[in-house]
C-alpha cells in the first residue's frame, strides 16, 4: 500500500515538475520570441531612408565649367587663302584641384569651348566700321544676342581705327571683346601661326570676362581657407555677401543737425531710376527688398579732428572702424525675414563740423569721400556747407543730389555683391558700366561663382547632414527631411549636368533650388538632438525594469538543464 | 646718396604701413555675435544674473549691437518681489553699478531659457516663426563669445533647476555649427562649479575655451550684500570685469592676459583654459576680436558716372487712406450701462442644504408629519 501510494506520489510530483518545468520553458520563450523584438520596434526611432550612397558620390565633387568661346575674323586679319581653311576647332580643358576639407575634395574642370573660328558677316563689318568701340559694341550687340555664359572675340585689323593707339583689346558692355592684331603677326604667317600668336591674347581675355581659377578659389572660401592665399584673393572672399536667397537693402540718411540743415532727398525715384535696373538684372541671382529711413540726431561715434591745411574737419581712415557701431545700434532691420541686410547710409555732417573729409592714409582726400565695410554696407559722407551762406535763416532746405550719392552706392553695392573690381592687364581698356552699373560679362561671371558657390554649399551641408544623421543614431528622420534631402541630391546633379553643358540659366536655377532644399533639410527643426544616454544611464533605466523578471526565468533555466544534465547521468549510469 | 641703413629703413616703414590695411583682414572675421545664457532661477541665485548682465554691459559698450547680442536669463531679478531695490540688479555692494539700466534687451526671459531652445539657438533650428532677434545669424566670418553661468557639476550645466545639459551635448552642438559654418572662431566661457569639464569633450577647431573652476572645485561667490540679502557676483565674473572695464575698442591687449585673470589667490578655485583647438596663437588674439566689434573698413575709391535724370515717380497715385482698425472698442465698454442680472435658481448648495435639513427634521420626528406639509 505504501508502496502504492509512493509512486503515485511521485507519480503525481514528476507531472507537476513537468507542468512548472512547461511553464518556465514557455515565459522564456515567450520573453525571447515575442517580448525582445517587441521592445526593440517601440525603442526604435523612425528614420526615413537617405540616398546615402549618391550622397557620397556628391561628395567627391567634380564640376565642370564650360563656356562657348566664339573668335570671329574680321576682313584684313586673315589672307583670302587662309580664310578658306578657316574653321578650325580647339577646345581649351584646364583642370584644377581645389582642396577641401577632410569632407571633400573638389576638382573643377574648367574648359572654354571654342567654337568653330569664321570670318565676319557682311552685317558685321558694317558695325565694325563705325567710328567708336562704344558704337561698334551697340551696333553687334544688334545683330546678334549671345546666350548667357558664352562670348564672341572679334578680331579686327591693324588698320581699323576703333581703338586708340596703346590700346589692344577692348571689352565691352556686353559678351563681346574687339583684339587688334599687329602686323607683324600677320604677314607672312601660316594660319597656325596666327592662332598660336593670337593665343595668349585671347587667353588674356577670358581670364578677365570669364571665370578663373581665382573666381572659383573666392567661391570656395569657406571651405579651403586654410589654405594661405594672396591679400587679395582674401580680402575679396571676406568683402561680399555669402549666396543669400534674398537680400535686405536699407538706404538711411542721417540728419545730426535738423535745426540747422532740412534735408530732402527724393529717395524713390533715385532708387526707381538708378538702383532698380541693377537688382532687376541680378533677379536670377536673388530677390531683393528695398526700404530707406531718415534718422534725426544720430552723430557719428568719432569726434573728426579740424586740419588747417585743408581747412576742413577730417576723418582718417584709422578711426573709420569706429564710427559703424553706435550707428548700427539705431538702425532697425526688418524682423520678419533672416535674409542679411546692406545697409547704406547717408551722413550730413552738422554745421559745427563740416565740411567733413574721409582721408585715406597717405593724408590724401577720398575722392568718393566714402567707406564701406565688408559684409555690412557703406557709409557716404555728403557736405551740404557750400550750398548756403553764412547769414542764411536756419533751418536750411537742402535738395539732395541724388545722381552723386547713388554712383557711389552703386560702386558700393556692386563690390559688396561680388562684382570683383580688376585692374585690367596692360593694353587693355574695359568699357565702364551701363546705366544699369553691371556689364553683361560681369553679370555672367557672378552667375558661375554663385552657382558653383550654391553647388558646393549645397553639397558640404548635406554630405555633413548625412554624416550626422549617421553618427548620431538617436535623431528621428521623418519624411519630409528625407524628402528635401533628395530633392536637393535631385536639383545638385541636374545643376551639375547643366553646368558641363553650358547652359549657365538653368544651372544657377538648380543650384538655388538645391540650396533652399538642403538648408530647409539641415535647419529643420524636428533634427534636434537632445536624447543622449550615457552607458551608465542607460543600465541604471533598464536593470530595475528587466532584472526583477529575468533572474526567476534564467535560474529556472539553469534549474531544468541540470536537472536534465542528471537525468542524463542517471540514465547513462542505468544503461551500464 | 642716401645711407643704405637708411634706405632700408625707409622701404620697411613703407611696408609696414601698406601693410596697415592688410591688418585689417589678419583675424579673418567681419562680425561679432554674443550668446550670454544666465541657467539658475530664483532670488537666491542673484548673483548669476548679476554675472551675466555685467557681462551683456561690457560687450554693448565695447560695440556688440543689441541685434548681434542673444540674452537668455532665467529669472528675473529686477522686478522680483524680494528685489528691495525694484527695476535695479546690481553687481558691486553698496550698490555701486546697476548693470540693469534702461537700455537691457532680453531675448528669451523666464522658462523659455530650456537647454532645447538653447541649442536651437546654436545650431539654428529654429522655428520659422521665430523673429529675427532671437535668431544667431552668424556666417562663416562670425566671432562669437558665449558666456554659461550657472550651477554646474562635472560634465553637465544645470538649467532652471530641473534640466541639463551635458558636455557631449555642448560638443556636438558646436560640430554641428562647425559643418555649417556658423561661427569663424568661439570663445566659451563658463562660470560654474567645475566649470573645465564642459570644454573637456571639444573636438571642432577654432574654439578657445575658459572656465572658473577646474573639476572637483567650486566656484565661488564674492560679495553679500547686506541690504539686499544675497550674494551679487561670483569670484570670477567679477575680476574679469574689473580686467574687462579697463578694455576700450581700440585696445590692443590679448588673450593671453585674460587667461591670467583671478589667479588662486583672488579665486579660491584655479581657473583653466583650453586652447588646443585654436588656429592662431593666443598671444595675437585681441580681446576686442570677441568682446567687442571692430569692424574691417575700406576706402571706396570708384564711384559710377550716373546722368540720367531721375523718372518722377508718380506723386498723382491715390494714395490710400488707412483707417485704425478698433481692436478694442473701448468706448463702447465704458458707456455701457450695467445688465440687468437676470434672476438663477438657487446654488445647488443652499439646495442641499435644505434637502439634508428636511431630511434630519423628517428622521427625527417621523415621516408621518409629512402629509401635514404637503
Amino acid at each position: 500500500m505504501q508502496h502504492d501510494r509512493h509512486k503515485c506520489l511521485t507519480q503525481s510530483v514528476v507531472t507537476s515538475l513537468d507542468i512548472s518545468r512547461l511553464a518556465a520553458l514557455s515565459i522564456a520563450a515567450v520573453v525571447i520570441i515575442v517580448g525582445v523584438p517587441l521592445w526593440w520596434r517601440t525603442t526604435e526611432t523612425y528614420r526615413a531612408w537617405l540616398p546615402v550612397s549618391q550622397i557620397k558620390d556628391l561628395a567627391k565633387l567634380q564640376l565642370h565649367l564650360s563656356a562657348d568661346v566664339e573668335v570671329v575674323f574680321a576682313r584684313g586679319t586673315v589672307t583670302p587663302e587662309q580664310q578658306k581653311k578657316v574653321p578650325l576647332t580647339q577646345t581649351q580643358d584646364e583642370e584644377h584641384t581645389v582642396d577641401g576639407d577632410l569632407l571633400m575634395q573638389f576638382m573643377i574642370l574648367r574648359s572654354q569651348n571654342m567654337k568653330p573660328y569664321r570670318t565676319a558677316t557682311i552685317m558685321e563689318e558694317d558695325a565694325l566700321k563705325k567710328p567708336t568701340a562704344a558704337e561698334a559694341d551697340l551696333s553687334l550687340h544688334m545683330l546678334s544676342e549671345s546666350p548667357c555664359g558664352s562670348l564672341v572675340v572679334y578680331v579686327i585689323p591693324e588698320s581699323s581705327s576703333l581703338l586708340p593707339e596703346d590700346v589692344n583689346v577692348y571689352i565691352g558692355q556686353r559678351r563681346t571683346a574687339l583684339v587688334r592684331i599687329s602686323a607683324q603677326m600677320r604677314v607672312g604667317k601660316t594660319l597656325e601661326q596666327l592662332l598660336a600668336q593670337l593665343e595668349p591674347q585671347i587667353k588674356q581675355v577670358l581670364q578677365v570676362m570669364s571665370f578663373s581659377h581665382t573666381d572659383i578659389t573666392v567661391a570656395l572660401s569657406d571651405r579651403v581657407r586654410f589654405r594661405p592665399g594672396n591679400k587679395e584673393s582674401i580680402a575679396d572672399s571676406m568683402r561680399a555677401f555669402k549666396s543669400s536667397p534674398g537680400y535686405e537693402i536699407t538706404f538711411s540718411l542721417l540728419n545730426p543737425d535738423p535745426k540747422s540743415h532740412q534735408l530732402h532727398w527724393d529717395i524713390e525715384g533715385a532708387v526707381q531710376t538708378y538702383i532698380q535696373p541693377l537688382l532687376t538684372k541680378l533677379s536670377p541671382l536673388a530677390n531683393f527688398s528695398m526700404d530707406s529711413q531718415t534718422l534725426y540726431y544720430t552723430m557719428l561715434g568719432v569726434t573728426p579732428r579740424f586740419d588747417s591745411s585743408f581747412e576742413a574737419y577730417t576723418l582718417n581712415a584709422d578711426s573709420l572702424a569706429h564710427v559703424i557701431n553706435p550707428v548700427e545700434a539705431r538702425l532697425g532691420s526688418n524682423a520678419a525675414s533672416s535674409n542679411p541686410v546692406l545697409n547704406f547710409l547717408l551722413y550730413v555732417p552738422d554745421i559745427r563740423h563740416s565740411p567733413l573729409y574721409i582721408h585715406d592714409h597717405r593724408k590724401q582726400e577720398v575722392p568718393s569721400n566714402a567707406f564701406h565695410s565688408p559684409r555690412w554696407g557703406g557709409i557716404m559722407v555728403y557736405n551740404v556747407n557750400g550750398f548756403y551762406g553764412s547769414e542764411t535763416e536756419f533751418p536750411v532746405h537742402v535738395n539732395i543730389n541724388m545722381a552723386k550719392v547713388m554712383g557711389v552706392f552703386l560702386a558700393q553695392l556692386r563690390l559688396l555683391l561680388g562684382v570683383q573690381s580688376l585692374s585690367p592687364p596692360p593694353g587693355f581698356l574695359v568699357a565702364p558700366c551701363g546705366s544699369t552699373g553691371l556689364a553683361d560679362w560681369e553679370l555672367d561671371r557672378l552667375m558661375w561663382s554663385r552657382s558653383v558657390e550654391n553647388i558646393a554649399t549645397a553639397t558640404t551641408t548635406i554630405t555633413s547632414l548625412a554624416q550626422l544623421l549617421d553618427q548620431i543614431g538617436n535623431i528621428v528622420i521623418n519624411d519630409n527631411i528625407a524628402q528635401q534631402v533628395s530633392s536637393a541630391v535631385t536639383s545638385l546633379q541636374l545643376a551639375m549636368a547643366e553646368l558641363e553643358v553650358g547652359n549657365l540659366g538653368f544651372a544657377l536655377q538648380y543650384s538655388k533650388e538645391a540650396i533652399l532644399a538642403s538648408e530647409k533639410a539641415f535647419f529643420d527643426p524636428s533634427l534636434l538632438h537632445l536624447l543622449y544616454f550615457p552607458d551608465d544611464q542607460k543600465f541604471a533605466i533598464y536593470i530595475p525594469l528587466f532584472l526583477p523578471m529575468c533572474v526567476p526565468i534564467l535560474l529556472s533555466m539553469l534549474k531544468i538543464v541540470s536537472e536534465a544534465r542528471q537525468r542524463r547521468r542517471e540514465k547513462q549510469a542505468k544503461k551500464e | 646718396n642716401i645711407n643704405p641703413c637708411v634706405q632700408i629703413i625707409i622701404h620697411l616703414l613703407s611696408v609696414i604701413s601698406q601693410n596697415s590695411a592688410g591688418q585689417f583682414f589678419s583675424s579673418g572675421h567681419t562680425n561679432n555675435w554674443a550668446v550670454l545664457v544666465c541657467t539658475s532661477r530664483f532670488w537666491f541665485n542673484y548673483r548669476h544674473v548679476a554675472n551675466t548682465l555685467s557681462v551683456y554691459r561690457s560687450v554693448k559698450r565695447l560695440g556688440i549691437p543689441d541685434s548681434h547680442i542673444v540674452l537668455m536669463l532665467a529669472d528675473d531679478m529686477a522686478c522680483n518681489h524680494r528685489n528691495p531695490k525694484p527695476a535695479t540688479v546690481f553687481s558691486h555692494k553698496n550698490m555701486e553699478l546697476n548693470v540693469y539700466g534702461d537700455d537691457v534687451e532680453v531675448d528669451y526671459r523666464g522658462y523659455e531659457v530650456t537647454v532645447e531652445n538653447f541649442l536651437r539657438v546654436l545650431t539654428g533650428r529654429l522655428p520659422p516663426s521665430t523673429p529675427r532677434s532671437k535668431r544667431l545669424l552668424s556666417d562663416d566670418r562670425s566671432n562669437i563669445l558665449i558666456y554659461l553661468t550657472g550651477h554646474g557639476g562635472n560634465g553637465f550645466l544645470k538649467f532652471q533647476d530641473s534640466e541639463e545639459i551635458s558636455n557631449v551635448e555642448l560638443a556636438d552642438a558646436f560640430e554641428q555649427m562647425w559643418q555649417k559654418r556658423r561661427y569663424n572662431e568661439l570663445l566659451f566661457i563658463i562660470d560654474t562649479c567645475q566649470g573645465a569639464s564642459m570644454y573637456e569633450r571639444f573636438y571642432s577647431p577654432n574654439i578657445m575655451a575658459l572656465a572658473s573652476s577646474q573639476v572637483g572645485e567650486d566656484s565661488l561667490s564674492h560679495q553679500p550684500d547686506l541690504a539686499i540679502g544675497v550674494h551679487l557676483m561670483d569670484r570670477y565674473t567679477f575680476y574679469m570685469l574689473e580686467f574687462l572695464e579697463d578694455i576700450h575698442p581700440a585696445s590692443k591687449t590679448n588673450m593671453n592676459d585674460l587667461f591670467k585673470v583671478c589667479p588662486k589667490s583672488q579665486c579660491v578655485s584655479t581657473p583653466g583654459h583650453r586652447t588646443d583647438l585654436f588656429l592662431r596663437d593666443p598671444g595675437s588674439v585681441l580681446i576686442t576680436d570677441f568682446f567687442g566689434s571692430v569692424r574691417k573698413v575700406e576706402l571706396t575709391m570708384d564711384a559710377i558716372n550716373l546722368t540720367d535724370p531721375i523718372n518722377p515717380v508718380n506723386g498723382e497715385e491715390q494714395k490710400e487712406v488707412y483707417s485704425y482698425a478698433d481692436q478694442l472698442p473701448v468706448s463702447e465698454i465704458i458707456h455701457q450701462k450695467p445688465k440687468q442680472k437676470d434672476w438663477h435658481p438657487p446654488d445647488g448648495f443652499i439646495l442641499g442644504l435644505w434637502t439634508l435639513i428636511l431630511l434630519v427634521f423628517f428622521k427625527t420626528y417621523g415621516i408621518k408629519h409629512l402629509k401635514h406639509i404637503f
